[in-house]
């Protein structure tokens, strides 16, 4: 159980100088000497170690800009890190970027060999490999077309392909279900399953968290050149959101600073589970999204209503006081109150956003406050169903007994 | 170079020896395969650009100027200095922008950059190849047969891919941080087109500058080809740079740049990602 780790990363660190202004040319430099000096130190990684086992599957989340490109192209040698040490043991095989670099000119066939050199096969393993590859992109019909005649999403099959087909030890994979239509993510997911099943080391480098749990041993999430945590991708997932949405879900500052002077001001918006703020949930639990709402003016019936929009921006939930009881009261100046929608999260995985509002009594058109996206959430599932909702719900096959004739 | 962050993008090391050589190889193919992809007449063409310009100058010169009258096979002597000197410029030149235009290559895969130059150099190669055996036939239906001298033909071919290697190396590794490279080595090539015994013979330069003049490394080897390979009569190399041991300059030169040129090659390779 204690081999020698696949991957060690001990304490590397960094930084990319980013010039005030770009010199490229010796008159340029010649004629301001001192200027091209100055530049500004961008810390991309600081003082990130980590070790991973051989057969593990690895994954790296964080925000863009938070350094995980630079840590796999690190882990690639493809930059240089300025301090520590990057130790993979075998042959690694990386997928960044969604390529591992074509030459448009060259036909698939051409392209495929020179990659796999490039990863470490000989000229004559390359060429036996090359049917394998074209039939698991499933390009067979196009091997004498030209790169540049592929669509992008041909490209990152080849590219996938050649990069999961050379047997590497370790595989290096950066967003790869960016792109890519359902059936090449299924794909993906079924490489994915293999390559654990035989023992492979990976290294997943997303955002997408769903897919990290689903999929990672462990997890390690990244902010700005800093490691945060590694441990269990759900523990790192709570995390994760903390750092990417959590802001969303605290009191809302002073809307354009005439919030006071509304009737009813819309002051804060959240969500719950079990009486406690949450970020995100799992499918299924039973939430409740509140809003907090302070009262400048007396008012009677006022509307209450509520959308949710999902990451696609579907309204996937509404609800509103007017098609329940009309009747809401009245409501007197300095009062203060909170809106209540208790759901089932019976949706799909994804991120939710939550917009509340506040309108006069009539038509609900007479909108007094309304707050686009005031709060929102992330609810995880263990599956993707590809549907906006995933109701509970019944599946039964009637089978009619095979009748003899 | 510090020892302390060794990556796979570091120079070569022994383990690495043979996925170089089968990636330089693998690339040079597919630049020669690519440079005919396409053109029906593919070989021929690549023919007909040295011929052509041979064909021009040799009539410019023998006939209109009247040069040459006294050098014996002037023309398959020109040829010959041509076709080299344009293995020595196409692969200098091909090397500038090598690195930029391979820019998908070089920011997705690690492997040995060396490569990069070095495939074109191959290919360089393969081209001299392939002209060459255009040009011996050339100067056999001109009466200039084939003698030991040609044996030295491997010894000048590979002094001269060492030294394009050198400038290849340098140039491409200093244009990643310098465009202006680009034009000014085009200049110079034009330079030492003009400085380099191609359209007249070394032993036409002044008795005075004869010595310096040789010790440059292109005249160098087109003054020992043109013994060789054209006319034994004419002096050979350590004569005209006035004994065997001054020889030393002009292949101390050719190895100092090898040198220099894979020395900073290594040092900038592990970052020439970031600068692209």
């Amino acid at each position: 159980m204690h081999a020698e780790p696949a991957v060690i990363v001990d304490d590397i660190s960094k930084t990319f100088r980013l010039p005030h202004q770009q010199y490229h040319t010796l008159k340029e430099r010649v004629l301001h000497p001192g200027r091209a000096r100055t530049y500004e130190e961008f810390h991309a990684l600081r003082n990130v170690s980590m070790a991973i086992e051989e057969g593990e599957f690895f994954g790296i989340v964080g925000r863009n800009g938070s350094g995980k490109s630079t840590l796999l192209k690190c882990l690639a040698g493809i930059y240089r890190p300025d301090r520590g040490r990057v130790d993979v043991r075998g042959r690694l095989s990386p997928f960044i970027e969604l390529g591992v670099g074509f030459n448009p000119e060259l036909p698939a066939r051409d392209n495929v060999v020179i990659n796999a050199v490039m990863m470490g096969l000989s000229r004559a393993e390359a060429r036996r490999r090359f049917d394998e590859v074209v039939a698991f992109a499933e390009l067979e019909e196009f091997v004498d077309l030209k790169l540049k005649n592929y669509s992008s999403g041909m490209a990152v099959r080849l590219g996938f392909a050649v990069a999961t087909r050379i047997d590497a030890d370790v595989l290096l994979v950066d967003e790869v279900l960016a792109v890519g239509d359902a059936s090449f993510q299924q794909k993906c997911f079924e490489v994915f399953r293999q390559m654990k099943a035989d023992g492979k080391t990976i290294l997943l480098v997303s955002h997408d968290m769903g897919l990290i749990e689903h999929f990672a041993d462990r997890a390690m999430l990244i902010e700005r050149g800093d490691v945060l945590a590694t441990g269990d991708p759900h523990e790192i997932g709570l995390q994760y959101n903390q750092v990417n949405f959590g802001e969303l879900v605290h009191d809302l500052p002073a809307y354009d600073g005439e919030g006071a002077h509304r009737a009813v001001e819309i002051a804060g918006c959240w969500i719950e589970v079990g009486g406690e703020r949450v970020t995100d949930l799992p499918h299924g639990e039973q939430l409740e999204i509140l809003t907090e709402l302070r009262f400048h003016q007396a008012i009677v019936d006022p509307v209450f209503a509520l959308t949710l929009r999902n990451d696609a921006g579907h309204t996937v939930f509404a609800t509103s006081t007017q098609w329940m009881d009309s009747a809401t009261g009245r409501f007197e100046a300095g009062e203060v109150a909170t809106m209540r929608v208790g759901v089932a999260a019976w949706f799909a995985a994804s991120r939710y956003r939550a917009t509340p509002s506040v309108a006069r009594a009539g038509s609900g058109a007479d909108t007094i406050d309304l707050r686009e996206d005031a709060a929102s959430f992330i609810l995880h599932s263990t599956r993707s169903t590809g549907g906006v909702l995933d109701v509970p719900h019944t599946l039964e096959i009637d089978r009619a007994g095979v009748s003899a004739q | 170079m510090t020892t302390a962050a060794a990556s796979p993008a570091d120079g070569l090391i022994v383990g690495e020896f043979r996925r170089f050589l089968a990636l330089t190889w693998t690339l040079a193919v597919t630049d020669w395969k690519l440079r005919f992809y396409g053109s029906v007449l593919g070989y021929l063409w690549q023919l007909v650009r040295p011929f052509a310009f041979f064909g021009v100058i040799y009539v410019v010169f023998t006939e209109i100027i009247g040069l040459g009258a006294d050098i014996p096979n002037y023309g398959v002597y020109i040829l010959f200095a041509l076709v080299l000197f344009t293995f020595f410029s196409e692969v200098t030149n091909g090397c500038v922008q090598s690195l930029l235009v391979r820019e998908n290559l070089l920011r997705k895969v690690s492997f040995p950059r060396l490569a990069i130059p070095m495939s074109i150099v191959l290919a360089g190669l393969f081209n001299l190849a392939g002209t060459l055996l255009a040009v011996f036939v050339f100067a056999v239906s001109s009466g200039v047969y084939p003698s030991l001298g040609w044996l030295e033909l491997p010894i000048l071919v590979l002094l001269l891919a060492i030294l394009s290697a050198g400038v290849g190396m340098l140039l491409s590794v200093l244009y990643v941080r310098y465009r202006d490279v680009q034009p000014i080595w085009e200049v110079l090539t034009q330079i030492l087109f003009y400085a380099s015994p191609i359209l007249y013979v070394s032993s036409l330069v002044d008795e005075c500058c004869q010595r310096p003049y040789v010790a440059q490394p292109i005249a160098a080897v087109l003054t020992e080809m043109r013994h060789a390979m054209v006319d034994s009569g004419a002096p050979d190399v350590a004569t005209a740079i006035g004994g065997a041991w001054r020889l030393a300059i002009p292949i101390g030169i050719t190895l100092l740049i090898f040198g220099l040129g894979l020395w900073l090659f290594n040092r900038e390779a592990p970052r020439i990602a970031e600068h692209l």
